[in-house]
């Protein structure tokens, strides 16, 4: 079957030769972790441990207010809780359990189910909860409410996200390198709550060894699943450029996929789905690429959630020359950090970075209409007027030419030959628009 | 770790295509017409080029330093503008009325409006349009192995002389403006554009076919008489199509809007080189389509993802 690429987008530099051949190795989380009771989408969690409470690994902190969207949160160690308090984290501070790590990994039982293809749906969606899973691409919304669409928007294409189209960032390829079968298990479960749907993994091209262990992960289990090798382009892993490209359908603005049959699972989430239905383990690890020009030893780990990235940098090899930027999650879309003593956290992805010979301070000059930011826009917007609007506070031109379309990408700004803040004003923007709305 | 951290938002990356590597490249691309027009003309067009690029590098300097602003010479616009003006004066036009031309691009047509980014026309453009109405004498005296002679346009439209051949008018061996001599080197130029993706076919081929055809059809001898082949090559389509049409600023954003503007040009390049009096339009033509540019980019709009067709 053809597929169809998206409109626009940008060929960022790769950066993932630094770590894609570096197999995810599991990381010692050090002394002290910092579990944020605000990770996911939706209300932060209330504690369920006190300060000097001994905790194990597996063992539940902290759930989400009764009734209210959101996910649970699981130690990753076994220790002592030293203080529940604010502490820094990835984009400010938050509410934290933090914990003093005794080295031991002593684990809670976890329940084991053998039988776990025959688990009904019901069971399948509420183990998924409890287990505290969310989108490890980023986004963190509750894997199990997004499992459970509107019956009015039957299901019918259940896409696995293996694109991982950001720049540097390798751990998804790894994933599906390594653990192809615990992906495959995954789809079972998928298979479970959507019997009907034809279930596509989306990747892009240049990964042709995560397609050959997915193909034989599948092969091997018998199961019913397409692997679509897509196009290098980025945002590919964009949601809705991804159904666009496997399906050929568009998710009208200000749609969710299920408006148009689809949903979207990052392979990482797939995995975690698996283990925890059928190994009963819920999340308490990711896999994080840790690279860029300016660490020592890029590569891939298995970091228990808390640890704090200065960790991560001192066992990736420390800095190499001067740390410019710490960014959280990769150099298309993630955050740069203020500071090192801030927490992994479920939606993570990758913690790079960039000498400061290599960090971007060139000053904003005034846009020469070239036209780049729309030929690149995978939204078919025009960025260079978003941002006068913007600038200009005219939000409901702003919201009239489409601004809430944004998937923030970036790929207007990577591309501007003036250096314009055009997706940074335009996230801006239609924050202040949706709060206004909302009034 | 001695430093702070340094903080932005996304992205962290850039495709290190600047304002400046914009320029350069299109100095790059005027490299091949530059030295066919020193080829043709003599060194006296290097020196020509040489007077415009420094005085609209010097008009700029002395009009941001007076007002307090700051100076953006070095990314490359003023000479660029300060070439293409060189491109669109015949060999033999006064230094001091280059100088004129210069200061005239840079101070009223772009600084006036703002800077680079801002300006409504084509600065190189509109300071050719000046210096025709202002030394009409000066800006049509053609020569060519230093014996003067009239463009092919001019012959095209007054008679008189015998028109050069086709080939003469594809190498560039013949009377005309600097930069619209050669056919060859110009296209040489527009692949580096091509290649480097400062530009899209868009306007170029559009433009050059819209006039290629009209003025077949037009005919200067009634419909369907005209030589469509010979008029594109003749005159200053070529340049025009290919790097002033295409100036960023004073051209649509969006291919669809490109194409019309660049059908706008052809149109009117052929209406004046037809029915007007001037035996060329190509100035007149994209400077008026600068005028209609925002127009264009109010109503043209790129498709939106998950639109089908018009907007609703």
């Amino acid at each position: 079957m053809k597929h169809r690429l998206f409109r626009g987008g940008v060929h960022p530099e790769g950066g993932k030769e630094l770590t894609k051949d570096k197999p995810i190795v599991p990381l010692d989380p050090g002394g002290t972790l910092v579990f944020p009771l605000s990770q996911h989408i939706g209300a932060p969690c209330l504690p369920l441990v006190e300060k000097g409470q001994e905790i194990l690994r597996g063992q539940l902190i902290a759930s989400p207010p009764e009734g209210r969207l959101g996910v649970a949160i699981h130690s990753s160690v076994s220790g002592k809780v030293k203080s529940i308090e604010m502490r820094p984290v990835v984009g400010g501070r938050g509410v934290s359990v933090v914990v003093e790590n005794d080295g031991l990994a002593r684990e809670v039982s976890f329940e084991e189910r053998p039988r776990w293809r025959e688990l009904s749906r019901e069971s399948i969606l509420s183990i998924i909860s409890e287990s505290g899973i969310v989108g490890l691409g980023g986004a963190c919304f509750p894997t199990s409410v997004k499992l459970n669409p509107p019956p009015d928007s039957p299901i019918d294409t259940v896409i696995l996200n293996g694109a991982e189209c950001e720049p540097y960032l390798t751990c998804d390829d790894r994933i599906m390198q390594e653990h192809a079968d615990d992906v495959a298990c995954g789809t079972e479960l998928l298979r479970r709550i959507f019997p009907d749907a034809r279930i596509v993994v989306g990747l892009e091209e240049n990964k042709p060894e995560a397609i050959e262990a997915l193909s034989g992960a599948f092969a091997a289990i018998g199961a019913d699943v397409e692997v679509r090798a897509l196009p290098v382009m980025y945002p590919q892993g964009s949601e809705k450029q991804l159904i666009f490209a496997v399906t050929g359908r568009s998710v009208p603005s200000g749609k969710l996929p299920c408006a148009v049959g689809c949903l979207v699972q990052n392979v990482a989430t797939v995995r975690n789905m698996y283990l925890a239905v059928a190994q009963g383990r819920p999340l308490m690890d990711r896999v994080i690429t840790v690279t860029g020009e300016g660490i020592a030893e890029p590569g891939n780990f298995l970091v228990p959630l808390g640890t704090l990235v200065s960790r991560l940098i001192e066992v990736a090899g420390g800095f190499k020359g001067d740390p410019g930027k710490v960014i959280a999650g990769g150099p298309m879309m993630g955050f740069a950090l203020t500071r090192l003593d801030v927490p992994v956290v479920k939606g993570t992805s990758g913690i790079l970075v960039q000498p400061r010979s290599m960090t971007l301070v060139e000053p904003e000059r005034d846009c020469i209409r070239c036209g780049r930011c729309i030929e690149v826009c995978p939204m078919g917007l025009e960025p260079y007027r978003l941002n006068r609007l913007a600038l200009l506070e005219d939000y409901d031109a702003f919201v009239d030419e489409g601004g809430m379309d944004c998937i923030e990408c970036g790929s207007c700004s990577y591309t501007c030959p003036s250096m314009r803040y055009l997706v940074q004003s335009l996230r801006e923007a239609k924050r202040t628009a949706a709060a206004r709305r909302r009034k | 770790m001695n430093e702070k951290l340094i903080v932005s938002t996304s992205p962290h990356v850039h495709a290190n295509v600047t304002v400046r590597t914009v320029m350069v490249d299109v100095l790059i691309a005027l490299l091949p017409a530059l030295a066919a027009s020193a080829y043709f003309f003599g060194v006296r067009a290097l020196l020509l080029t040489a007077v415009t690029a420094a005085s609209c590098a010097a008009a700029e300097y002395l009009w941001q330093r007076l007002l307090g602003k700051p100076v953006t010479i070095s990314d490359g616009s003023a000479l660029v503008t300060g070439v293409l003006l060189a491109m669109n004066v015949p060999p033999t036009f006064p230094f001091w009325m280059a100088v004129v031309g210069g200061v005239f691009a840079i101070i009223v047509v772009k600084q006036f409006f703002g800077g680079l980014g801002k300006n409504v026309v084509n600065p190189a453009l509109a300071a050719r349009a000046f210096l025709l109405a202002s030394w009409p004498g000066a800006m049509t005296s053609w020569t060519v192995d230093g014996v003067s002679t009239a463009t092919a346009l001019g012959i095209l439209k007054e008679g008189g002389q015998a028109l050069p051949s086709l080939m003469d008018l594809f190498v560039g061996h013949v009377g005309g403006c600097l930069g619209e001599t050669s056919v060859l080197a110009l296209v040489i130029g527009a692949g580096w554009l091509f290649w480097r993706r400062v530009i899209t076919p868009e306007i170029p081929v559009v433009y050059i076919a819209t006039t290629g055809l009209l003025t077949w059809i037009l005919g200067r001898e009634g419909f369907f008489t005209g030589n469509g082949l010979y008029e594109i090559f003749a005159g200053g389509l070529f340049l025009g199509a290919i790097f002033m049409a295409t100036d960023y600023v004073t051209s649509p954003m969006t291919v669809k809007g490109r194409i019309l503007f660049a059908f706008g040009c052809g149109v009117i390049t052929t209406l004046i080189r037809v029915y007007g009096n001037y035996p060329e339009g190509v100035s007149f033509a994209i400077l008026i389509m600068n005028l209609v540019t925002p127009l264009i980019d109010r109503k043209v709009k790129p498709l939106r993802f998950g639109e089908v067709s018009s907007r609703g």
